[in-house]
């Protein structure tokens, strides 16, 4: 990435020829994936029917876009009015993560042209992935919504604009019911199948930490993408942005720590309630252990010492060492600890197609985060559009 | 923000109703579902299986699946263990190390038709189906193809054709419904050349197992495999050894599949409930706490400013009263000299001039 001054003079910037490698290698799987099926790109069998579409672009991909229903949440519904500034870049983050889990479904299943089915044809509402579907439409949509007002005020359709904005609340108070939903339906997804998914990570509340620790990813992707934005695109934030950046990593982190205190406490709740305490001794107690402490335990405490001392820079580290745990949990519930007792030969390792899909719609992803963020009033307030507060 | 509070409580409302319409989640109730009546299974009987895979062939030519890479009568394939697969909805597997002397003993897989099925209960677009017949079906032209069924399933029994671009199926047993409902056996039952498997209603199969148990206690185990686990099955097995040495999982539980998701279910009305209330009420204790805030900052000021005002007053009435004080003074003063200077000149003038004219005089001035 660099700044606007370079890359109207060249397109050739670092950032541009390993993005632009990147996409013409995800559009060639792509290309094999739609006309030779799943088998030719995907490690996908019989006993692993998903990989990491799922672990990774869905269950990770959800949980990190969760930044957009916590801010709004706390600036519009809980009053914090001095994050006001998070806003618009959380929502942003939020949107296009929902929109890359939409299109990296239609990579993963096998008719993808019949996604709306589960709602026009026949409903199963028995099914937690119905739950999962609905909510995930729904909330994009919300997001999209909440969005437009900066692409509107870009394009200067003053009038819509002013009608979106004023349904704010209206639309946040919808975004955190199906986001309640659908984060933790994420985990309930999971409560079928107790006979393949390892005791340890299996238990009756999986959807309480799938919700819980959702916030938690939101706080942390909130700190994370701020820090990158403000090493990427200072130069496009304005007055309220630069001076409410460090408040917010403060909050954020003060409140990520304070959240990560009780999930560490309802996971340790959890082995209890399954009375799995003599499985932690095995080798998958022990990266259970990992995760519990190096994961939950270790962010918690170093985001309460960033806080008490403003350490700034441990705050940010202590992001990325959280938004990792989220993705150690997810990949853990859905690849590493399901199947457990399968035989390792066949178990599931994922293909580099895979791997590569999934850098793709992460490159496809930030592309679209500059693009929108070099245009539109999303980390300064468009002059026009005085914040109101 | 300006919405009005009942037009905000007329979409909240209209919102919830839309979500909660059309959900049937029964998380904790005492119903049991038994299976429908009459409903038809298969009984097998592993002491009573050869492992000549003729099953499997049976089930291959009715359902019409592609040729195997390797044909059924070679039995060298029993030496790897196997499970079902797009092109196999059947497979036979041997198992050498068993506690007993009949060793080896065969077991076979297949789609076990539950009675309440976990990948019905899965399936996001109702694609799986309990016939009352007892088979269970699968609808190939509504899937979308998300393999939650194959997750779900604790048989790990459905298959997946990932070799397919445009038309990937699930593949599993279909208890050879088209050919029972036609009045015909299914496939492998027919194909059995030692009665190891015996179709029927489940209920009968479920005597017959019993009985066969008490007949030779010596040669089963005491234990109908399918009766209860996971709710219980369509296909029931009889086995000489344990189940868990022929690969068959023992610790599945009889707990129907949807009862373990029916609790989170269940959770979602509530939430779509109970959110608003609660997210409505921590924006209005916002709201009314920065409304408290605004009037006191409003009160102080206007306090202070009173204060002001009358602080302010009080000074200039005071000064006010000093300079009027200090315009008497200096009044009296003038009047004290003006007396004291008559005085004088009377004194001079008591030689010279009337004394009354004098006071007459200095009573003027002081009027």
């Amino acid at each position: 990435m660099s700044d606007e001054a370079s890359t109207t003079k060249s397109y050739l910037t670092p950032f541009n020829i390993i993005a632009g490698i990147i996409v013409i290698i995800g559009l060639f799987i792509t290309a094999l994936r739609f006309t030779k099926g799943l088998g030719a790109v995907t490690n996908l069998s019989d006993n692993n029917p998903w990989g990491i579409w799922i672990g990774f672009d869905l269950l990770v991909g959800v949980a990190l876009a969760a930044g957009g229903y916590v801010t709004s949440a706390a600036v519009y519904i809980f009053g914090m009015k001095r994050y006001h500034s998070a806003v618009r870049p959380a929502i942003l983050t939020g949107f296009l993560g929902y929109a890359l889990v939409v299109v990296a479904l239609n990579y993963d299943v096998g008719r993808p042209w019949r996604l709306p089915f589960p709602f026009i044809v026949q409903q199963g509402t028995t099914s937690l992935l119905f739950e999962v579907a609905a909510c995930v439409a729904l909330y994009l949509t919300v997001l999209f919504i909440e969005f437009t007002p900066a692409a509107m005020e870009w394009l200067g359709l003053k009038r819509a604009r002013n009608i979106v904005v004023k349904l704010t609340l209206l639309l946040t108070i919808f975004g955190v019911i199906l986001s309640t939903l659908h984060q933790s339906s994420l985990g309930a997804l999971f409560l079928i199948a107790p006979s393949k998914l390892h005791p340890l990570w299996y238990s009756p509340y999986l959807p309480v930490f799938f919700f819980v620790s959702s916030i938690i990813a939101g706080l942390s992707m909130v700190i994370f993408e701020s820090t990158l934005s403000h090493r990427y695109f200072a130069d496009k934030m304005d007055e309220a942005h630069l001076k409410e950046k460090d408040d917010i990593a403060l909050g954020f982190g003060k409140a990520a720590s304070l959240v990560l205190a009780g999930y560490f406490i309802i996971k340790v709740i959890g082995i209890s309630e399954g009375n799995n305490w003599h499985l932690l001794g095995t080798s998958y107690g022990l990266w259970f252990l990992v995760e519990l402490f190096g994961f939950v335990a270790l962010p918690c405490f170093l985001y309460a010492v960033g806080v008490r001392e403003k350490k700034l820079k441990l705050i940010k580290w202590t992001a990325v060492l959280t938004v990792l745990g989220i993705i150690v949990n997810r990949f853990n519930i859905c690849l590493v600890a399901f199947n457990w007792h399968l035989p390792s030969s066949e178990r599931y390792f994922p293909h580099w197609m895979e791997i590569g899909i999934s850098v793709f719609l992460v490159t496809a992803g930030l592309i679209a985060f500059r693009f929108i963020v070099t245009r539109m009033p999303i980390l300064y307030a468009h002059p026009d559009y005085p914040e109101e507060h | 923000m300006s919405i009005t509070r009942r037009k905000f409580l007329g979409w909240l409302g209209a919102a919830s109703l839309g979500t909660t319409l059309g959900t049937t989640a029964h998380a904790a109730s005492n119903k049991e579902f038994k299976g429908y009546p009459e409903s038809r299974g298969v009984l097998f009987d592993n002491t009573r299986c050869i492992g000549c895979r003729k099953c499997e062939q049976g089930c291959n030519k009715v359902n019409e699946l592609p040729a195997p890479d390797r044909p059924f009568d070679e039995l060298s394939v029993l030496e790897t263990k196997r499970r079902t697969t797009a092109k196999a909805y059947t497979v036979v597997n041997r198992y050498e190390k068993v506690s007993s002397p009949k060793a080896p003993v065969y077991s076979k897989i297949q789609c076990n038709h539950c009675l309440e099925p976990a990948c019905a209960s899965a399936c996001f677009v109702r694609a799986f189906s309990k016939t009352e017949i007892g088979a269970v079906t699968y609808d190939e032209s509504v899937c979308v193809g998300c393999r939650y069924c194959m997750i779900a399933c604790p048989f790990e029994i459905p298959t997946y054709e990932y070799d397919k671009a445009f038309t990937p199926r699930v593949m599993k047993c279909t208890m050879c419904h088209p050919r029972v409902i036609k009045g015909l056996l299914p496939g492998c039952v027919e194909a059995c050349p030692t009665e190891a498997l015996t179709y029927g209603k489940r209920d009968d199969l479920l005597r017959i197992g019993g009985e066969r148990i008490r007949k030779f206690p010596e040669r089963y185990v005491n234990h109908i495999y399918g009766e209860n686990e996971m709710g219980g099955t369509s296909w029931l097995y009889l086995s000489g050894v344990p189940f868990g040495e022929v690969g068959m999982r023992e610790d599945l539980g009889i707990t129907p599949a949807p009862k373990l998701t029916s609790g989170a279910l269940s959770g979602v009305p509530m939430v779509v409930g109970l959110w608003p209330v609660l997210l409505t009420g921590v924006y209005a204790i916002n709201k009314r706490k920065e409304r408290i805030e605004r009037e006191e900052k409003q009160l102080a000021v206007a306090d202070a400013l009173e204060k002001a005002r009358a602080e302010a007053e009080s000074k200039l009435a005071e000064a006010m009263e000093q300079a009027k004080k200090e315009k008497e003074a200096a009044i009296e003063k003038a009047v004290n000299t003006a007396m004291e200077e008559a005085a004088k000149a009377q004194t001079e003038e008591t030689a010279d001039a009337p004394t009354e004219e004098a006071a007459k005089n200095a009573g003027e001035e002081d009027a």
